[in-house]
Protein backbone atom coordinates (compact mmCIF):
# COMPACT_ATOMS: atom_id res chain seq x y z
CA UNK A 1 0.00 0.00 0.00
CA UNK A 2 1.34 3.38 -1.30
CA UNK A 3 0.89 6.38 0.15
CA UNK A 4 -0.49 9.27 -1.99
CA UNK A 5 0.45 13.18 -2.14
CA UNK A 6 -2.76 13.53 -0.77
CA UNK A 7 -1.79 11.28 2.52
CA UNK A 8 1.22 14.01 2.47
CA UNK A 9 -0.88 16.98 2.66
CA UNK A 10 -3.09 15.10 5.30
CA UNK A 11 -0.25 14.38 7.42
CA UNK A 12 1.64 17.70 7.02
CA UNK A 13 -1.94 19.46 8.23
CA UNK A 14 -1.56 17.17 11.45
CA UNK A 15 1.73 17.58 12.08
CA UNK A 16 0.94 21.69 11.76
CA UNK A 17 4.09 21.29 8.86
CA UNK A 18 3.51 23.58 5.77
CA UNK A 19 5.43 21.80 2.99
CA UNK A 20 5.70 23.02 -0.52
CA UNK A 21 4.46 21.23 -3.80
CA UNK A 22 8.23 19.89 -4.29
CA UNK A 23 8.80 18.66 -0.65
CA UNK A 24 5.59 16.77 -0.48
CA UNK A 25 6.76 14.82 -4.26
CA UNK A 26 10.15 14.23 -2.57
CA UNK A 27 8.91 13.07 1.08
CA UNK A 28 6.14 10.55 -0.95
CA UNK A 29 9.07 9.34 -2.32
CA UNK A 30 10.96 8.82 0.90
CA UNK A 31 8.29 7.66 3.00
CA UNK A 32 7.10 5.29 0.88
CA UNK A 33 10.90 3.51 0.68
CA UNK A 34 10.36 3.91 4.77
CA UNK A 35 7.27 1.89 4.40
CA UNK A 36 8.62 -0.73 2.23
CA UNK A 37 10.79 -1.39 4.90
CA UNK A 38 7.82 -1.62 7.59
CA UNK A 39 5.76 -3.50 5.77
CA UNK A 40 8.15 -6.39 6.51
CA UNK A 41 6.61 -6.80 10.44
CA UNK A 42 3.28 -8.06 8.69
CA UNK A 43 5.30 -11.34 8.39
CA UNK A 44 6.16 -11.63 12.17
CA UNK A 45 3.07 -13.43 14.11
CA UNK A 46 1.81 -11.52 17.06
CA UNK A 47 -1.61 -13.14 17.49
CA UNK A 48 -2.00 -12.84 21.65
CA UNK A 49 1.16 -10.59 22.22
CA UNK A 50 0.58 -7.54 24.54
CA UNK A 51 2.05 -4.50 22.87
CA UNK A 52 5.45 -3.61 24.98
CA UNK A 53 4.57 0.55 25.68
CA UNK A 54 7.78 0.90 27.86
CA UNK A 55 10.99 -1.41 29.22
CA UNK A 56 10.12 -1.27 32.49
CA UNK A 57 7.13 -3.21 32.25
CA UNK A 58 9.52 -6.22 31.51
CA UNK A 59 11.06 -5.07 34.63
CA UNK A 60 8.15 -5.15 36.65
CA UNK A 61 8.10 -1.87 37.33
CA UNK A 62 5.26 -0.22 35.79
CA UNK A 63 3.09 1.03 38.69
CA UNK A 64 3.05 4.99 38.12
CA UNK A 65 4.64 6.78 41.21
CA UNK A 66 2.41 9.78 42.35
CA UNK A 67 3.96 12.36 44.56
CA UNK A 68 2.04 14.86 46.83
CA UNK A 69 0.53 17.21 45.01
CA UNK A 70 2.41 20.18 46.34
CA UNK A 71 4.62 22.81 44.28
CA UNK A 72 8.27 21.64 44.67
CA UNK A 73 9.48 24.57 41.84
CA UNK A 74 10.32 28.24 43.11
CA UNK A 75 8.57 30.71 40.50
CA UNK A 76 11.22 31.31 37.97
CA UNK A 77 8.45 33.31 35.86
CA UNK A 78 11.48 35.44 34.47
CA UNK A 79 13.46 33.03 33.63
CA UNK A 80 11.06 30.84 31.76
CA UNK A 81 10.04 33.52 29.75
CA UNK A 82 13.73 35.06 28.52
CA UNK A 83 13.23 32.07 25.62
CA UNK A 84 9.87 33.26 24.87
CA UNK A 85 9.39 34.53 21.46
CA UNK A 86 6.70 36.88 22.16
CA UNK A 87 5.99 38.52 26.05
CA UNK A 88 3.73 41.16 27.57
CA UNK A 89 3.14 41.78 31.18
CA UNK A 90 4.53 38.18 32.03
CA UNK A 91 1.98 36.76 29.27
CA UNK A 92 2.64 34.48 26.28
CA UNK A 93 1.15 36.50 23.13
CA UNK A 94 0.03 35.01 20.31
CA UNK A 95 -2.29 36.38 17.45
CA UNK A 96 -5.96 36.89 17.94
CA UNK A 97 -7.99 33.86 18.42
CA UNK A 98 -11.03 34.91 19.32
CA UNK A 99 -12.82 37.96 16.71
CA UNK B 1 55.09 14.65 32.11
CA UNK B 2 52.02 14.16 30.22
CA UNK B 3 50.31 16.87 28.83
CA UNK B 4 46.80 17.73 30.98
CA UNK B 5 45.05 16.63 28.25
CA UNK B 6 47.06 13.48 27.82
CA UNK B 7 45.49 12.13 31.60
CA UNK B 8 42.34 9.88 32.01
CA UNK B 9 39.55 11.39 33.98
CA UNK B 10 40.88 8.98 37.35
CA UNK B 11 44.76 10.43 36.54
CA UNK B 12 43.38 14.46 36.48
CA UNK B 13 41.16 13.94 39.60
CA UNK B 14 43.90 12.16 41.52
CA UNK B 15 46.62 15.42 40.04
CA UNK B 16 43.72 17.92 41.21
CA UNK B 17 43.49 16.03 44.70
CA UNK B 18 47.15 16.49 45.63
CA UNK B 19 47.09 19.70 44.59
CA UNK B 20 49.35 19.26 41.17
CA UNK B 21 47.18 21.72 39.69
CA UNK B 22 44.19 23.69 39.66
CA UNK B 23 40.33 22.57 38.61
CA UNK B 24 41.10 26.80 36.89
CA UNK B 25 43.90 25.43 35.30
CA UNK B 26 43.20 22.46 33.89
CA UNK B 27 39.91 24.54 32.43
CA UNK B 28 42.22 26.88 31.17
CA UNK B 29 44.35 24.06 28.84
CA UNK B 30 41.20 22.60 27.98
CA UNK B 31 39.64 25.31 27.05
CA UNK B 32 42.90 26.39 25.16
CA UNK B 33 42.67 23.22 23.27
CA UNK B 34 38.99 23.40 22.40
CA UNK B 35 39.55 26.79 20.35
CA UNK B 36 42.79 25.69 18.71
CA UNK B 37 40.51 22.87 17.38
CA UNK B 38 37.54 25.15 16.65
CA UNK B 39 37.63 23.29 12.89
CA UNK B 40 36.45 20.07 14.26
CA UNK B 41 32.64 21.20 14.90
CA UNK B 42 32.28 19.31 18.34
CA UNK B 43 31.39 22.80 20.38
CA UNK B 44 28.37 24.71 20.07
CA UNK B 45 28.54 26.86 23.01
CA UNK B 46 31.36 28.02 25.32
CA UNK B 47 31.71 30.31 27.96
CA UNK B 48 34.79 30.84 29.12
CA UNK B 49 33.99 33.04 32.06
CA UNK B 50 30.73 30.48 33.42
CA UNK B 51 33.46 27.61 33.08
CA UNK B 52 36.13 28.92 35.33
CA UNK B 53 33.10 30.26 37.58
CA UNK B 54 32.86 26.42 38.35
CA UNK B 55 36.34 25.59 38.19
CA UNK B 56 36.72 28.06 40.89
CA UNK B 57 33.99 26.60 42.79
CA UNK B 58 35.94 23.17 42.61
CA UNK B 59 38.82 24.45 43.70
CA UNK B 60 37.05 26.24 46.59
CA UNK B 61 35.54 22.16 47.54
CA UNK B 62 39.35 20.92 46.86
CA UNK B 63 40.56 23.77 49.14
CA UNK B 64 38.47 22.81 51.98
CA UNK B 65 39.13 18.91 51.78
CA UNK B 66 36.74 17.52 50.15
CA UNK B 67 37.82 14.34 48.14
CA UNK B 68 35.27 13.02 45.84
CA UNK B 69 36.45 11.07 42.46
CA UNK B 70 35.68 13.71 39.77
CA UNK B 71 35.46 17.24 41.80
CA UNK B 72 37.28 19.80 39.48
CA UNK B 73 38.32 17.50 36.37
CA UNK B 74 36.13 19.07 33.10
CA UNK B 75 34.00 17.58 31.19
CA UNK B 76 30.90 18.80 28.23
CA UNK B 77 27.93 17.68 27.36
CA UNK B 78 25.73 17.13 24.69
CA UNK B 79 23.34 19.87 23.89
CA UNK B 80 20.36 18.00 24.34
CA UNK B 81 20.54 18.26 28.33
CA UNK B 82 19.65 21.48 29.17
CA UNK B 83 21.54 23.64 31.49
CA UNK B 84 21.49 27.42 32.77
CA UNK B 85 24.97 28.51 32.22
CA UNK B 86 25.23 27.85 28.50
CA UNK B 87 22.56 27.83 25.71
CA UNK B 88 20.92 24.82 24.76
CA UNK B 89 19.98 23.77 21.05
CA UNK B 90 19.54 19.88 21.06
CA UNK B 91 21.31 21.13 17.24
CA UNK B 92 17.94 22.68 16.09
CA UNK B 93 17.73 26.03 14.63
CA UNK B 94 14.37 25.70 16.76
CA UNK B 95 15.70 26.43 19.58
CA UNK B 96 18.64 28.97 18.44
CA UNK B 97 19.67 31.11 22.02
CA UNK B 98 17.19 28.85 24.02
CA UNK B 99 18.18 29.43 28.01
CA UNK B 100 16.74 26.89 30.41
CA UNK B 101 15.84 28.17 33.79
CA UNK B 102 17.35 24.92 35.35
CA UNK B 103 19.68 22.41 34.84
CA UNK B 104 19.27 18.78 33.95
CA UNK B 105 19.47 16.18 36.64
CA UNK B 106 22.53 14.32 35.00
CA UNK B 107 23.94 18.04 34.81
CA UNK B 108 23.05 18.88 38.08
CA UNK B 109 24.36 15.36 39.44
CA UNK B 110 27.55 15.70 37.83
CA UNK B 111 28.06 19.34 38.31
CA UNK B 112 27.69 21.88 41.07
CA UNK B 113 24.63 19.95 42.85
CA UNK B 114 27.39 16.34 43.45
CA UNK B 115 30.08 15.33 41.97
CA UNK B 116 31.94 19.46 40.73
CA UNK B 117 33.02 18.65 37.74
CA UNK B 118 32.96 22.04 35.47
CA UNK B 119 31.55 22.06 32.07
CA UNK B 120 33.11 23.35 29.61
CA UNK B 121 30.21 23.55 27.43
CA UNK B 122 27.76 22.40 24.73
CA UNK B 123 28.81 19.66 22.14
CA UNK B 124 27.29 19.77 19.11
CA UNK B 125 24.58 16.80 18.06
CA UNK B 126 22.23 15.89 15.31
CA UNK B 127 19.14 17.71 15.55
CA UNK B 128 16.93 16.34 18.45
CA UNK B 129 19.45 13.60 18.07
CA UNK B 130 17.85 12.14 15.10
CA UNK B 131 20.34 10.83 12.89
CA UNK B 132 24.00 8.39 13.27
CA UNK B 133 26.42 10.80 11.43
CA UNK B 134 26.01 14.28 13.48
CA UNK B 135 25.05 15.80 9.54
CA UNK B 136 21.54 16.51 10.71
CA UNK B 137 22.68 18.89 13.08
CA UNK B 138 21.45 22.47 11.62
CA UNK B 139 24.32 24.29 12.81
CA UNK B 140 27.17 22.43 11.50
CA UNK B 141 29.16 19.03 11.05
CA UNK B 142 31.23 17.73 12.78
CA UNK B 143 34.68 16.02 11.61
CA UNK B 144 36.25 12.85 13.03
CA UNK B 145 39.37 13.16 14.65
CA UNK B 146 40.95 10.27 13.03
CA UNK B 147 40.18 11.58 9.18
CA UNK B 148 38.78 14.66 9.26
CA UNK B 149 36.49 14.08 6.11
CA UNK B 150 34.36 11.49 7.43
CA UNK B 151 31.74 11.58 10.38
CA UNK B 152 32.14 10.81 14.27
CA UNK B 153 28.97 8.98 14.11
CA UNK B 154 25.79 9.88 15.73
CA UNK B 155 23.17 11.72 17.28
CA UNK B 156 26.99 12.31 20.12
CA UNK B 157 28.76 12.70 17.50
CA UNK B 158 30.17 16.24 19.19
CA UNK B 159 30.98 14.24 22.20
CA UNK B 160 32.75 11.66 20.49
CA UNK B 161 35.00 13.80 18.30
CA UNK B 162 35.38 16.11 21.53
CA UNK B 163 37.38 12.94 23.38
CA UNK B 164 38.91 11.52 20.97
CA UNK B 165 40.22 14.76 19.89
CA UNK B 166 41.28 14.93 23.52
CA UNK B 167 39.95 18.33 23.95
CA UNK B 168 37.76 17.21 26.68
CA UNK B 169 38.63 14.21 28.81
CA UNK B 170 35.01 13.06 29.43
CA UNK B 171 30.93 14.02 28.52
CA UNK B 172 27.55 13.10 28.63
CA UNK B 173 25.74 11.44 25.67
CA UNK B 174 22.62 10.22 24.64
CA UNK B 175 21.60 6.91 23.17
CA UNK B 176 17.82 6.15 22.21
CA UNK B 177 18.91 3.97 19.13
CA UNK B 178 22.52 3.60 19.29
CA UNK B 179 23.51 7.45 19.89
CA UNK B 180 26.12 6.84 22.62
CA UNK B 181 27.83 3.54 21.29
CA UNK B 182 27.64 4.18 17.40
CA UNK B 183 29.76 7.39 17.68
CA UNK B 184 31.92 5.94 20.21
CA UNK B 185 32.46 3.31 17.89
CA UNK B 186 33.06 5.10 14.97
CA UNK B 187 35.47 8.03 16.83
CA UNK B 188 37.63 5.39 18.59
CA UNK B 189 36.67 6.11 22.43
CA UNK B 190 34.34 4.10 25.25
CA UNK B 191 30.84 4.59 26.19
CA UNK B 192 27.87 2.89 28.12
CA UNK B 193 24.27 3.36 27.75
CA UNK B 194 22.71 2.16 30.70
CA UNK B 195 19.38 -0.10 31.89
CA UNK B 196 16.69 2.19 30.33
CA UNK B 197 15.85 4.20 33.44
CA UNK B 198 18.85 4.43 35.19
CA UNK B 199 19.75 8.10 34.51
CA UNK B 200 16.83 10.71 35.12
CA UNK B 201 15.60 11.51 31.50
CA UNK B 202 14.73 15.46 33.78
CA UNK B 203 16.20 18.13 31.13
CA UNK B 204 16.83 15.79 28.30
CA UNK B 205 15.13 17.56 25.35
CA UNK B 206 12.57 14.11 24.77
CA UNK B 207 13.18 12.66 21.42
CA UNK B 208 11.52 9.08 22.26
CA UNK B 209 10.48 8.83 26.31
CA UNK B 210 10.15 5.00 26.11
CA UNK B 211 14.16 4.67 24.69
CA UNK B 212 16.08 7.89 25.69
CA UNK B 213 18.71 7.08 28.07
CA UNK B 214 21.81 9.27 29.26
CA UNK B 215 24.95 7.79 29.25
CA UNK B 216 29.03 8.83 29.89
CA UNK B 217 31.57 8.62 26.80
CA UNK B 218 35.08 8.69 27.63
CA UNK B 219 38.80 7.33 26.66
CA UNK B 220 37.65 4.14 29.05
CA UNK B 221 36.10 1.76 31.18
CA UNK B 222 37.49 3.32 34.34
CA UNK B 223 36.55 6.88 33.61
CA UNK B 224 32.99 5.92 32.11
CA UNK B 225 32.59 3.99 35.53
CA UNK B 226 33.40 6.77 37.63
CA UNK B 227 30.77 8.89 35.64
CA UNK B 228 28.17 6.87 35.46
CA UNK B 229 28.49 6.11 39.41
CA UNK B 230 27.40 9.89 40.01
CA UNK B 231 24.95 10.47 36.92
CA UNK B 232 22.67 7.28 37.63
CA UNK B 233 20.31 6.77 40.80
CA UNK B 234 16.92 7.43 41.51
CA UNK B 235 14.48 10.60 40.34
CA UNK B 236 11.44 9.60 41.58
CA UNK B 237 9.58 13.11 41.52
CA UNK B 238 10.77 14.59 38.27
CA UNK B 239 10.86 11.25 35.61
CA UNK B 240 8.13 8.60 35.89
CA UNK B 241 9.96 6.14 34.48
CA UNK B 242 12.93 6.59 36.52
CA UNK B 243 13.70 3.19 38.11
CA UNK B 244 13.97 3.27 41.69
CA UNK B 245 17.34 1.22 42.32
CA UNK B 246 20.23 3.17 43.49
CA UNK B 247 23.54 3.43 41.71
CA UNK B 248 26.69 1.12 41.93
CA UNK B 249 29.62 2.33 42.79
CA UNK B 250 31.11 1.40 39.53
CA UNK B 251 34.59 2.53 39.18
CA UNK B 252 35.42 0.86 43.50
CA UNK B 253 34.22 -2.67 42.00
CA UNK B 254 36.36 -2.34 38.70
CA UNK B 255 39.50 -1.72 40.95
CA UNK B 256 38.61 -4.46 43.03
CA UNK B 257 38.42 -6.60 40.14
CA UNK B 258 41.90 -6.19 39.61
CA UNK B 259 42.85 -8.14 42.74
CA UNK B 260 42.26 -11.78 42.14
CA UNK B 261 43.33 -14.90 43.07
CA UNK B 262 46.90 -16.01 41.19
CA UNK B 263 46.71 -18.82 38.93
CA UNK B 264 43.19 -17.68 37.84
CA UNK B 265 42.43 -15.50 34.39
CA UNK B 266 40.37 -12.47 34.93
CA UNK B 267 37.47 -13.57 32.92
CA UNK B 268 36.92 -16.90 33.82
CA UNK B 269 33.47 -18.45 33.66
CA UNK B 270 32.29 -15.57 31.43
CA UNK B 271 30.01 -16.78 28.61
CA UNK B 272 29.75 -14.18 25.63
CA UNK B 273 27.12 -14.84 22.99
CA UNK B 274 27.56 -14.28 19.66
CA UNK B 275 24.13 -13.74 17.92
CA UNK B 276 24.54 -14.89 14.79
CA UNK B 277 22.73 -12.21 13.05
CA UNK B 278 25.40 -9.61 13.85
CA UNK B 279 27.62 -11.39 12.29
CA UNK B 280 26.39 -12.06 8.92
CA UNK B 281 26.89 -10.53 5.29
CA UNK B 282 25.88 -7.53 6.32
CA UNK B 283 28.92 -6.55 7.97
CA UNK B 284 31.68 -5.57 6.78
CA UNK B 285 34.77 -7.94 6.84
CA UNK B 286 37.08 -5.13 8.31
CA UNK B 287 34.80 -4.65 11.12
CA UNK B 288 33.95 -8.15 11.51
CA UNK B 289 38.39 -8.86 11.56
CA UNK B 290 38.45 -6.44 14.26
CA UNK B 291 35.80 -7.67 16.38
CA UNK B 292 37.06 -11.43 15.53
CA UNK B 293 40.26 -9.72 17.45
CA UNK B 294 38.77 -8.69 20.49
CA UNK B 295 36.75 -11.79 20.95
CA UNK B 296 39.72 -13.84 20.80
CA UNK B 297 41.05 -11.80 23.12
CA UNK B 298 38.66 -12.21 25.41
CA UNK B 299 38.70 -15.73 25.15
CA UNK B 300 42.12 -15.70 25.92
CA UNK B 301 41.29 -14.03 29.31
CA UNK B 302 39.51 -16.89 30.26
CA UNK B 303 35.63 -16.65 28.42
CA UNK B 304 33.82 -18.79 26.92
CA UNK B 305 32.30 -18.46 23.36
CA UNK B 306 29.12 -19.18 22.62
CA UNK B 307 26.30 -19.09 19.60
CA UNK B 308 23.22 -17.78 20.40
CA UNK B 309 20.12 -16.20 18.13
CA UNK B 310 18.31 -12.87 18.07
CA UNK B 311 15.98 -14.00 15.13
CA UNK B 312 14.15 -10.56 15.07
CA UNK B 313 17.25 -8.40 14.47
CA UNK B 314 16.27 -7.00 11.26
CA UNK B 315 12.79 -6.63 12.37
CA UNK B 316 14.01 -4.33 15.06
CA UNK B 317 14.83 -1.31 11.99
CA UNK B 318 11.33 -1.02 11.13
CA UNK B 319 9.77 -1.82 14.81
CA UNK B 320 12.45 1.15 15.54
CA UNK B 321 11.49 3.68 13.17
CA UNK B 322 8.38 3.81 13.86
CA UNK B 323 8.24 3.69 17.41
CA UNK B 324 10.61 6.44 17.71
CA UNK B 325 9.28 8.27 15.32
CA UNK B 326 5.88 8.38 16.85
CA UNK B 327 7.08 9.33 20.25
CA UNK B 328 9.15 12.33 18.31
CA UNK B 329 5.95 13.32 16.63
CA UNK B 330 4.17 13.62 20.02
CA UNK B 331 7.29 14.79 21.83
CA UNK B 332 7.92 17.58 19.14
CA UNK B 333 4.61 18.82 19.11
CA UNK B 334 5.59 20.83 22.29
CA UNK B 335 7.26 23.53 20.01
CA UNK B 336 4.16 26.00 18.89
CA UNK B 337 6.12 29.08 18.62
CA UNK B 338 4.42 30.14 21.95
CA UNK B 339 6.40 29.71 24.98
CA UNK B 340 10.06 29.19 23.35
CA UNK B 341 11.91 28.28 20.29
CA UNK B 342 11.47 29.67 17.10
CA UNK B 343 8.32 31.62 15.84
CA UNK B 344 7.91 32.86 12.22
CA UNK B 345 8.55 36.24 11.23
CA UNK B 346 5.30 36.56 9.16
CA UNK B 347 2.04 34.59 9.63
CA UNK B 348 -1.76 34.96 9.26
CA UNK B 349 -2.94 33.22 12.25
CA UNK B 350 -2.83 30.84 15.26
CA UNK B 351 -2.95 28.14 12.77
CA UNK B 352 -0.92 29.83 10.47
CA UNK B 353 2.04 31.03 12.37
CA UNK B 354 2.19 27.16 14.11
CA UNK B 355 2.87 26.21 10.35
CA UNK B 356 5.20 28.20 9.45
CA UNK B 357 7.46 28.38 13.05
CA UNK B 358 7.65 24.38 12.77
CA UNK B 359 8.25 24.65 9.21
CA UNK B 360 10.81 26.96 9.39
CA UNK B 361 12.42 25.71 12.90
CA UNK B 362 12.82 21.98 11.52
CA UNK B 363 15.54 20.58 9.50
CA UNK B 364 15.03 17.89 6.91
CA UNK B 365 15.33 15.06 8.80
CA UNK B 366 13.46 15.74 11.99
CA UNK B 367 10.37 16.74 9.69
CA UNK B 368 10.65 13.68 8.23
CA UNK B 369 10.34 11.57 11.44
CA UNK B 370 7.34 14.28 12.34
CA UNK B 371 5.50 12.83 9.48
CA UNK B 372 6.10 9.40 9.69
CA UNK B 373 5.48 9.82 13.12
CA UNK B 374 1.86 11.12 12.97
CA UNK B 375 0.97 9.41 10.06
CA UNK B 376 1.41 5.55 12.24
CA UNK B 377 -0.12 7.51 15.03
CA UNK B 378 -3.17 8.29 12.84
CA UNK B 379 -6.70 6.86 12.55
CA UNK B 380 -6.92 3.52 10.77
CA UNK B 381 -3.13 3.28 10.79
CA UNK B 382 -2.40 2.60 14.62
CA UNK B 383 -2.99 -0.90 14.95
CA UNK B 384 -1.25 -1.64 11.80
CA UNK B 385 2.16 0.33 12.27
CA UNK B 386 2.25 1.28 16.29
CA UNK B 387 0.58 -1.59 18.10
CA UNK B 388 1.98 -3.72 15.93
CA UNK B 389 5.30 -2.72 16.53
CA UNK B 390 4.96 -2.30 20.25
CA UNK B 391 3.96 -6.41 19.81
CA UNK B 392 6.77 -7.32 18.03
CA UNK B 393 9.34 -5.06 20.95
CA UNK B 394 8.09 -7.36 23.57
CA UNK B 395 9.42 -10.65 21.47
CA UNK B 396 12.50 -8.51 21.16
CA UNK B 397 12.56 -8.16 24.59
CA UNK B 398 11.45 -12.00 25.28
CA UNK B 399 14.11 -13.09 23.17
CA UNK B 400 16.93 -11.07 24.71
CA UNK B 401 15.80 -13.05 27.50
CA UNK B 402 16.22 -16.00 26.59
CA UNK B 403 19.68 -15.68 25.44
CA UNK B 404 20.53 -14.43 28.60
CA UNK B 405 19.73 -18.11 29.88
CA UNK B 406 22.68 -19.33 27.52
CA UNK B 407 24.89 -16.28 28.60
CA UNK B 408 26.40 -13.59 30.32
CA UNK B 409 26.51 -10.93 28.24
CA UNK B 410 26.17 -10.67 24.31
CA UNK B 411 29.07 -9.17 21.92
CA UNK B 412 29.03 -8.44 18.40
CA UNK B 413 29.88 -5.45 15.93
CA UNK B 414 28.34 -2.00 17.17
CA UNK B 415 27.81 -0.58 13.21
CA UNK B 416 28.64 -2.78 10.16
CA UNK B 417 31.23 -0.27 8.62
CA UNK B 418 33.91 2.57 9.69
CA UNK B 419 32.73 6.02 9.40
CA UNK B 420 32.18 7.40 6.19
CA UNK B 421 32.62 10.59 4.62
CA UNK B 422 30.70 13.79 5.53
CA UNK B 423 27.49 14.11 3.14
CA UNK B 424 27.99 10.57 1.90
CA UNK B 425 24.52 9.31 3.17
CA UNK B 426 22.86 12.44 3.69
CA UNK B 427 20.17 11.80 1.00
CA UNK B 428 19.39 8.03 1.45
CA UNK B 429 17.25 8.10 5.03
CA UNK B 430 16.48 4.12 5.23
CA UNK B 431 19.80 3.21 4.24
CA UNK B 432 21.28 5.36 7.31
CA UNK B 433 18.36 3.52 9.17
CA UNK B 434 19.53 0.33 8.16
CA UNK B 435 23.40 0.54 9.27
CA UNK B 436 22.06 1.14 13.14
CA UNK B 437 20.82 -2.67 12.97
CA UNK B 438 23.02 -4.15 15.34
CA UNK B 439 21.92 -1.12 18.30
CA UNK B 440 18.53 -0.99 17.78
CA UNK B 441 17.05 -4.13 19.31
CA UNK B 442 18.71 -3.73 22.61
CA UNK B 443 17.62 -0.24 22.87
CA UNK B 444 14.39 -1.57 22.08
CA UNK B 445 14.52 -3.99 24.97
CA UNK B 446 16.02 -1.47 27.12
CA UNK B 447 19.17 -3.12 27.85
CA UNK B 448 22.56 -1.64 28.66
CA UNK B 449 24.80 -1.92 26.17
CA UNK B 450 28.44 -0.33 25.58
CA UNK B 451 31.20 0.28 22.81
CA UNK B 452 34.76 -0.46 23.38
CA UNK B 453 37.66 0.23 21.22
CA UNK B 454 38.23 -3.00 19.42
CA UNK B 455 41.14 -2.27 16.70
CA UNK B 456 40.87 -0.64 13.53
CA UNK B 457 39.07 -1.26 9.91
CA UNK B 458 39.46 0.23 6.70
CA UNK B 459 40.99 3.73 6.00
CA UNK B 460 42.56 3.38 9.46
CA UNK B 461 39.17 3.91 10.96
CA UNK B 462 38.42 2.49 14.56
CA UNK B 463 36.09 -0.22 15.50
CA UNK B 464 34.14 -0.57 18.47
CA UNK B 465 32.87 -4.06 20.25
CA UNK B 466 29.39 -3.92 21.57
CA UNK B 467 28.85 -5.41 24.57
CA UNK B 468 25.34 -5.77 25.51
CA UNK B 469 24.21 -6.77 29.42
CA UNK B 470 20.94 -7.96 30.98
CA UNK B 471 19.08 -5.26 32.71
CA UNK B 472 21.01 -3.41 35.39
CA UNK B 473 24.35 -5.28 34.54
CA UNK B 474 26.35 -2.19 33.85
CA UNK B 475 28.89 -3.30 36.20
CA UNK B 476 29.60 -6.92 34.22
CA UNK B 477 29.38 -4.36 31.21
CA UNK B 478 32.33 -2.12 32.26
CA UNK B 479 34.51 -4.61 34.38
CA UNK B 480 34.37 -6.84 31.28
CA UNK B 481 35.90 -3.38 29.30
CA UNK B 482 38.25 -2.85 31.89
CA UNK B 483 39.49 -6.58 31.69
CA UNK B 484 39.17 -5.85 28.02
CA UNK B 485 41.38 -2.35 28.26
CA UNK B 486 44.42 -3.87 30.80
CA UNK B 487 44.96 -6.47 28.13
CA UNK B 488 45.04 -3.98 25.14
CA UNK B 489 45.89 -0.53 24.04
CA UNK B 490 42.98 0.07 21.28
CA UNK B 491 41.80 2.52 23.83
CA UNK B 492 45.09 4.75 24.52
CA UNK B 493 45.63 4.84 20.04
CA UNK B 494 45.63 8.89 19.59
CA UNK B 495 44.46 10.34 16.32
CA UNK B 496 46.79 12.53 15.01
CA UNK B 497 44.39 15.88 15.74
CA UNK B 498 45.08 14.76 19.22
CA UNK B 499 48.35 15.39 19.22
Amino acid sequence: MALTSQDIARVAHLARLALRPDETEHTLGQLNGFFRLVEQMEAVNTDGVEPLAHPAAVLGQVALRLRDDIATEPNQRDASQVSAPAVENGLFLVPKVIE
Amino acid sequence: MSALHDLSVAQLAAKLAAKEVSSVEVAQHFLARIHSQDALGAFLATDEEQSLAQAGAADARLAAGERTPLLGVPLAHKDVFVTRDFPTTAGSKMLANYRSPFDATVVNRLGAGGAGMVSLGKLNCDEFAMGSGNDNSAYKPVQNPWDTSRVPGGSSGGSAAAVAARIVPAATGTDTGGSIRQPASLSGITGIKPTYGRCSRYGMVAFASSLDQAGPMARSALDCALLLSAMAGPDLDRDSTSLDMPAADYAAELIAANTQAAGTKPLQGLRIGLPTQFFGAGCSADVLAAVRGALTELEKLGATLVDVSLPLTELSIPVYYVIAPAEASSNLSRYDGVRYGHRAAEYTDLEDMYKKSRTEGFGDEVTRRIMIGTYVLSHGYYDAYYLKAQKIRHLIAEDFQKVFSQCDIIAGPVSPTVAWKIGERSDDPVASYLADIYTLSSSLAGLPGMSVPAGFGAHGMPVGLQLIGNYFKEAQLLSTAHRFQQATDWHQRKPGAAA
